[in-house]
């Protein structure tokens, strides 16, 4: 317990990741809370991936990290913009009213 | 190790409860404020386990860029009053058993992966952490990303130039009934747009308003 170790991060990845896909599944409101849940997936990578990096001692973990930052920031403007674009035109962006997007 | 044991329980511990707190809380705006949190919190994290570069470039990417536009579009919007409804509806209870179901096996199947490690101790040994002291972790973090990963540096960047483009692109409309300049107007303008001379009746006057 005292020690730790690289299992305890990978753990508290595991949980922030899970705790991010109960959000999505979830959530019943608005569909920003469904993008800050895949924001804390991102997250929770981030976190396995940093700590795969410190204790093995291999810096690609960090840089890829980096990158993994870059895109979740690109995702979050294109996904709210997207939103921002739905509301002035539908007026709602709560979850189960959301239908037009039919495939 | 007893502090760095107490540093990694305290902010893990806050990080899992304000994640939580982001897919549990009522209000909008508080859960973009437990993000924050969460990010907070897990930078933290980082710049104890040695990672300080990274754990900044979260601070200012995550709570200064990120978390400012969620914020931004959360008030725009005006979702803050729509509340929370977890197990209002009816149909929605339905959800909730598959959710909890699927999340807890995502869950246990890291977990057994992580545990797989306990009992494969030569796969890797952990003693050999030991970082080279000598450069700082933004120096050597550096070194690499401008040398070996240099081309998916600026392949990033060009994704975040897409993205800039695509959200203005987006966004932007066309206002009616806004005046603006146009300067190839104003500079082609001729006399008989401008002018016009009209056969004015004697005490009859000019409606210029017709």
């Amino acid at each position: 317990m005292i020690e730790i170790g690289l299992g305890h991060y990978l753990t508290l990845g595991a949980i922030i990741f899970s705790i991010g896909v109960i959000g999505i599944f979830l959530n019943r409101k608005n569909i920003i809370v469904i993008l800050m849940s895949i924001e804390l997936i991102l997250l929770a990578v981030n976190i396995n991936l940093v700590a795969f990096s410190i204790y093995l001692g291999d810096l690609a973990g960090q840089v890829f990290t980096l990158f993994i930052l870059t895109v979740a920031a690109a995702e979050a403007a294109i996904g709210l913009a997207i939103i921002v674009v739905y509301f002035r035109n539908s007026g709602t962006i709560r979850v189960e009213e959301i239908d037009k997007l039919k495939g | 190790m007893i502090a760095h044991a107490i540093f990694f329980y305290t902010f893990s511990i806050i990080a899992v409860v304000s994640a939580i707190m982001v897919t549990a809380s009522k209000n909008t705006v508080h859960s973009v404020f437990f993000l924050i949190l969460d990010f907070i919190s897990i930078s933290c994290l980082f710049i104890m386990i040695g990672a300080e570069f990274l754990g900044m470039i979260m601070l200012i990417v995550y709570v200064g860029a990120v978390a400012v536009l969620f914020l931004f579009v959360v008030m725009m919007l005006n979702v803050a009053q729509q509340k929370n409804q977890w197990f209002a509806s009816k149909d929605s209870s339905k959800h909730i058993p598959v959710g909890l179901i699927i999340s807890t096996l995502i869950f246990f199947e890291i977990i057994i992966v992580i545990g797989g490690w306990k009992y494969k101790p030569e796969i890797f040994d952990i003693n050999n952490s030991i970082t080279q002291t000598s450069i700082s972790n933004t120096h050597s973090l550096g070194q690499v990303l401008y040398t070996d990963y240099i081309h998916v540096f600026q392949i990033s960047g060009m994704i975040l130039l897409v993205a800039m483009v695509g959200a203005i692109v987006l966004t932007f409309r066309q206002r009616s009934g806004l005046k603006r300049q146009s300067y190839i107007k104003q500079i082609s303008r001729e006399r008989a747009e401008g002018v016009e001379v009209l056969e004015v009746q004697s005490n009859k006057g000019v409606k210029i308003d017709d």
